[in-house]
């Protein structure tokens, strides 16, 4: 290093010329541009912006200037250095990228493995369905009762004007329980739930009762000694038919989608009058002119039977404590099974009760 | 019931050119549901056809077959076909039947002629060494009555080659099949099907019924005497006795085709005008062998015992709910539901006792029950028939006697008793238009009423409705509004949505059952539905014990199988046997659950009582009902075989153990905040070293763990299975209405770790809980390792635990932290004996 000048005399110091600057800025810059790894940078900048850097010998130099050329010669000195740390930060900012990047790439997968470590579990779709049905009724404010499936022979039958004589009750092939003087059965539907409403409930009812029922048909592929209703219940001042319809309506498109839409057809159970079977819009062709006549799954029909209904028999509300002359309600009833069955273009009814997890698997948690 | 289509148009005018595909239509709208429309299925050139000539061939396979040449008219081949005789136009046909000869008229089914009864199309083909053209058609194989087997031979002059032979045999015939509701028991007939079709379109109705006064007969001297010992049992008994019927004297072709069409077999003329009648009229009409009665027919309740061998080669037990009709030597028929064997109309049969009653339909359902016998007399009966039709019923059998069997009919009618009086329904005029929501006036209501045969007079804003004496089933104003609607049409009920009141949604007890689902299917395993019948061979195959309470099940009188003889006392059975299903079907790894009730019976057998309907029983006879019920908890089941973490690229996977088991019925019971402790438990179907109890307040609620080897064994299911079993019921009832508040501090957590030295039969989960509680600094405690060996002393292992400490208000001291440290050491020492590990 020069000594401090003092004398005010012009002193040229070769370092501090400025094409010697821009020559060290310049060599410093190509170093950076030609760096191709962070740790190549490193030494550039030990090279040339460390302590022993020509450019940190020549700021030293600035000392030995006449004080009215230090001004200059600073400025040029921290100029070039600027440059330089600015092309360092650029570059090195460049090359962390492209590390992280062939970094990344190394640790690239096959993303295509399978990872099935975990079993998939399921519900059964009576349960999901019996639910979403339950969500329908809950919408409209209706509530969900239920009851046992060893039932009172009296809650099964006679509370629902089906007498112990009376014709429809033979046609309804009950499991008895043992002994037959135990007055027990297996519901043979899930009415008794609507009757135990009635008898603990003040009207206005509107319920909605899913279950288990049984009857006494062998497992065949349409079959099923054990299968599933949902019943739906309202009693209230002044309810018709009309109303019936609209629920039941309602209640199809809930379910099937817009536009759907059912009919009834006289019948006869013991505890509506009047009755009606009810068929739904065929939710398949719709009943369209060129698609009904091919279609499967209604036959050529344009419609599909969906269940029965009525207006509660008013004996029915008398033996449940309901005063038929205040009010009126009206019943209805679905299969659950046969509903999946045909929406899903199930051909064997064994298939929901064998318990082959294939069968489950597909339905996930919801319908 | 089968109603041939042109038997119907002989009782309604319906309208010319009408379809059968359009009347059943209309038909089911009006609540007789068309099951199908039944026809003959028969299409194509089925001719009537002369036989020219006929050659018996003998063949190598020792038949003889005839080798025919037919005259078939107009369908003759106008080339000379290959067959015997003279060549003049005609169709060579070989047949293998022999009861005809030259000359015959038979019927010709010709190329191209579709018999459903054989399945195919018909064609001309080689055979025995000639072309047949055609085939000469037997009974059976056109579904015709008469001899079967044989060929059909027509009477000579009573067609030409050439005719059609499907209009010629009745073959073109419809029928509707009609289910009929229990309520319309009239339409169990021509008559009243006839009555809603005219209805239904307004046309004219004949009625079959409507004989002249004059001829229904009045009492005389060839009355066949007849006691009616309990009215109740039979309010009307009509008969009229027939003699010198000839028993040669065939069934008319019509006549017998009408009664096969409607589904019934031509037996006798008797028999088949017996039962013409009865699905002319809808009542049962019953002919008794007079030749073969001795004495009065005494209409009676049968005595308890009493035995009777019914047309049906039954012999059967009556009791006094029964009803017989007896001579002097005991019953010899089950009053209104079928005759006996032993005065039954045989070939023989000359002189008979035309008989049309009136039984209490209550009655005929309960001995059709009780006898499990269900005919056509009995179908009829226990719905109700019209009960002024007695006199003309009789007198329309003996007519038909008569005519075709050359009988005289005795003077003199025997009738007993009257119609029952029924009551008239009184209705306000606006009910139907209330009940149906269809603006329903009382003109239209009237009208509606009339044409289906009621008397109705108006008083203001009442109706009074005397209904038809065919229609038992309208007692109440609600079955008089159904008759209304269905005549001002079902299609006029207009869709409106009631608005309910607000609900308050699921219950708890519902929205929890979902929660469990959810979770169970979180957790890998599969829902799956079964039956809940099970029987001993399943709990043998679980090892239940002889006295265990499981064993006690609700038994079923009409089990479906011998094997399952009453309701589940437990999920696993149906689990088991479904675990077996999916093994035996190929799948390794099966986790599969069922919700879903069991069936505990009370201590002491208990009935439910039976109460009347004209009122609401009170609070404690209903109560009666749930003391007497069963016991039918919701439960969660669950077995779970192979992975529970599979194999695979990764790695090696893990079995489903005990743990698992336990932790998804924990994960249940913690979904619903419910805390649940696990003790060791020795029950079967567990393995009884790896079978923890689920305890919930102190009460055990169910068992989880790994299955006996022996019960694996017995259901042929792979070793170490796991299964769980919890009363869902009661897992709800514990249930908090509302969960824990969170409770944590913001200091900082000190860790300290804890190996304690326990006898190796102390269980770890206990002692885990201990610590946790051993002070109030102690955040958690949590077992991370399990050692037995060399370093700790024989018949000990030791516990290491991860506690965490931390205080709600403050950073611990070194003086907490070893505090704490001590109160955990010292309170597991005190539970278990445990020392710190050194």
């Amino acid at each position: 290093m020069s000594a401090p000048n003092s004398s005010y005399d012009p002193v040229e110091v070769t370092p501090l010329r400025s094409d010697e600057i821009e020559r060290m800025r310049d060599e410093a810059l190509a170093a950076v541009a030609a760096a191709r790894s962070l740790d190549d940078l490193k030494q550039v900048r030990i090279d040339h912006v460390g302590d022993r850097s020509p450019i940190a010998l020549a700021n030293r130099e600035i000392g030995a200037l006449q004080p009215q050329a230090r001004k200059e010669a600073g400025q040029r000195v921290g100029q070039a250095r600027g440059a330089i740390s600015q092309a360092l930060a650029a570059r090195t900012a460049e090359l962390e990228a492209a590390e992280e990047e062939a970094a990344l790439v190394s640790e690239t997968v096959d993303v295509t493995l399978p990872w099935d470590v975990s079993p998939v579990g399921a519900r059964h779709p009576v349960t999901t369905l019996s639910e979403h049905i339950a969500d329908v009724f809950v919408a409209m404010g209706w509530e969900i009762a239920e009851g046992p499936e060893v039932e009172a022979e009296w809650l099964n039958f006679d509370a629902l004007n089906l007498g112990p004589d009376h014709p429809a009750r033979t046609m309804q092939d009950t499991f008895w329980v043992t002994p037959e003087k135990a007055a027990m059965v297996l519901r043979t539907h899930t009415s008794p739930v609507q009757a135990r409403t009635m008898l603990t409930r003040t009207p206005p009812i509107y319920v909605a009762c899913p279950g288990r029922v049984f009857r006494t048909d062998e497992l065949d592929a349409t079959h099923s000694p054990v299968f599933h209703q949902v019943e739906g219940l309202a009693i209230d001042k002044g309810l018709s038919m009309a109303h019936l319809k609209g629920t039941i309506d309602h209640f199809a498109q809930a379910i099937y989608g817009d536009g759907m839409t059912t009919r009834f057809r006289p019948s006869y159970f013991p505890f509506t009058e009047p009755s009606a079977e009810m068929d739904l819009l065929c939710y398949v062709c719709h009943n369209e002119p060129d698609a009904v006549a091919s279609c499967r799954t209604c036959k050529g029909e344009g419609w599909v039977e969906w269940g029965g209904c009525g207006v509660v028999n008013p004996r029915v509300l008398i033996a449940c404590g309901v005063d038929p002359e205040v009010y009126s309600g009206f019943a209805f009833g679905i299969g659950i099974d046969r509903t999946i069955t045909s929406r899903y273009d199930i051909a064997d009814l064994r298939d929901l009760f064998d318990g082959d997890i294939r069968f489950t698997e597909p339905f996930g948690v919801e319908l | 019931m089968r109603v041939p289509v042109s038997w119907l148009r002989e009782y309604v005018d319906l309208p010319e050119g009408l379809s059968t595909e359009d009347l059943a239509a209309r038909l089911t709208a009006f609540d007789l549901k068309l099951e199908e429309i039944v026809s003959s299925g028969i299409s194509g050139p089925l001719v009537v056809g002369r036989v020219l000539a006929l050659v018996k061939e003998e063949q190598k396979n020792g038949k003889t077959i005839n080798w025919c040449r037919v005259d078939v008219g107009a369908h003759n081949d106008p080339s000379v076909p290959d067959a015997p005789g003279e060549d003049v136009p005609s169709r060579g046909i070989i047949c293998g039947a022999h009861n005809f000869v030259e000359g015959d008229l038979v019927v010709v089914s010709l190329p191209g002629t579709m018999l459903p009864a054989l399945g195919f199309e018909i064609s001309a083909r080689k055979t025995y060494g000639h072309v047949s053209d055609g085939m000469i058609c037997s009974g059976a194989e056109l579904g015709v009555p008469g001899d079967a087997d044989g060929i059909i031979v027509l009477a000579p002059g009573s067609a030409q080659p050439g005719d059609d032979a499907v209009a010629l045999l009745g073959l073109d015939e419809e029928v509707l099949d009609l289910e009929v509701n229990p309520d319309r028991a009239y339409a169990l007939s021509l008559r009243g099907v006839a009555r809603d079709a005219s209805i239904a379109f307004g046309v004219p109705f004949h009625d079959p019924a409507d004989l002249e006064a004059a001829a229904v007969p009045s009492a005389g001297p060839g009355a066949y005497p007849v006691d009616v010992q309990d009215p109740s049992a039979c309010p009307v008994f009509a008969a009229v006795t027939v003699t010198g019927v000839d028993p040669k004297a065939s069934t008319p072709a019509w006549l017998a085709q009408r009664i096969e069409l409607a589904g019934m077999r031509s037996i006798s003329l008797a028999v088949d005008v017996t039962n013409y009648v009865m699905l002319e009229l809808g009542m049962p009409i019953h002919g008794y062998d007079r030749d073969l009665l001795q004495g009065t027919l005494v209409v009676r309740r049968a005595a308890e015992g009493e035995q009777l061998t019914t047309l049906d080669g039954v012999t059967r037990t009556l009791t006094s709910a029964d009803a017989v009709v007896a001579d002097d030597r005991g019953p010899v028929g089950l009053g209104g539901v079928m005759g006996g064997e032993q005065v039954e109309m045989t070939p023989a049969t000359t002189d008979i006792v035309v008989e049309a009653a009136v039984w209490g339909a209550p009655m005929i359902a309960r001995t059709a029950r009780t006898q499990r016998l269900t005919s056509e007399a009995a179908k009829r009966n226990e719905r109700g028939v019209d009960p002024t039709l007695g006199a003309r019923a009789v007198r329309r059998v003996a007519d038909l006697l008569v005519e075709h069997g050359g009988g005289t009919l005795e003077d003199g009618l025997t009738l007993l008793g009257e119609p029952p009086v029924r009551s008239d329904i009184v209705l306000k005029a606006d009910l139907p238009a209330r009940i149906t929501g269809v603006d329903i006036d009382t003109v239209t209501a009237v009208e509606a009423l009339e044409a289906n045969g009621c008397a109705v007079e108006v008083d203001h804003e009442w109706l009074t409705v005397t209904p038809p004496p065919w229609r038992p089933d309208l007692t109440d104003p609600y079955d008089v509004v159904e008759d209304v609607l269905r005549v001002v049409g079902y299609d006029q009920v207009p869709s409106v949505i009631p608005v309910a009141p607000a609900g308050r949604g699921l219950t708890t007890a519902q929205k929890l059952r979902r929660r469990a689902g959810t979770v169970l299917a979180g957790e890998g395993l599969v829902e799956v539905k079964t039956f809940p019948f099970a029987g001993p061979s399943d709990f043998d195959r679980m090892g239940l014990a002889p006295d265990d309470v499981r064993r006690r099940q609700v038994l079923l009188e009409n089990p479906l199988s011998a094997e399952d003889p009453g309701m589940t006392t437990t999920l696993l059975s149906g689990l088991l046997r479904s675990l077996a299903l999916n093994i035996g079907r190929g799948h390794a790894d099966v986790h599969i659950t069922e919700t879903g009730r069991v069936f505990l019976p009370r201590a002491e057998a208990a009935e439910a009582p039976v109460y009347g309907v004209d009122h609401r029983p009170t609070d404690t006879e209903l109560a009666a009902f749930e003391s007497a019920l069963p016991e039918q908890p919701h439960h969660v089941g669950l077995v779970m075989s192979g992975e529970r973490v599979r194999s695979g690229w990764a790695g090696p996977g893990r079995p489903a153990t005990w743990a698992d088991a336990i932790a998804v019925v924990r994960h249940v019971a913690t979904s619903m905040h419910v805390d649940v402790t696990v003790e060791a438990a020795a029950v079967a179907p567990w393995h009884p070293g790896r079978c923890a109890a689920i305890v919930v307040d102190g009460e055990t609620v169910g068992h989880a763990g790994e299955l006996h080897p022996r019960v694996l064994k017995a259901y042929g299911l792979p070793p170490r299975v796991v299964a769980a079993e919890i009363d869902l019921d009661a897992v709800i009832a514990a249930s908090p209405a509302v969960g824990p508040r969170p409770e944590f501090s913001s200091y900082p957590v000190a860790k300290e770790d804890l190996a304690l030295v326990v006898d190796a039969s102390v269980p770890a989960g206990p002692l885990e809980r201990t610590l946790a509680s051993a002070s109030p600094l102690i955040e958690s405690a949590r077992l991370f390792d399990v050692y037995v060996g060399s370093q700790v002393p024989e018949g000990h292992k030791s516990l290491a635990f991860a506690l965490r400490l931390r205080a709600p208000d403050r950073t611990l001291t070194d003086d907490d932290i070893r505090g704490a440290r001590e109160a955990a050491v010292s309170a597991a020492n005190q539970a278990t004996g445990a020392t710190l590990r050194t």
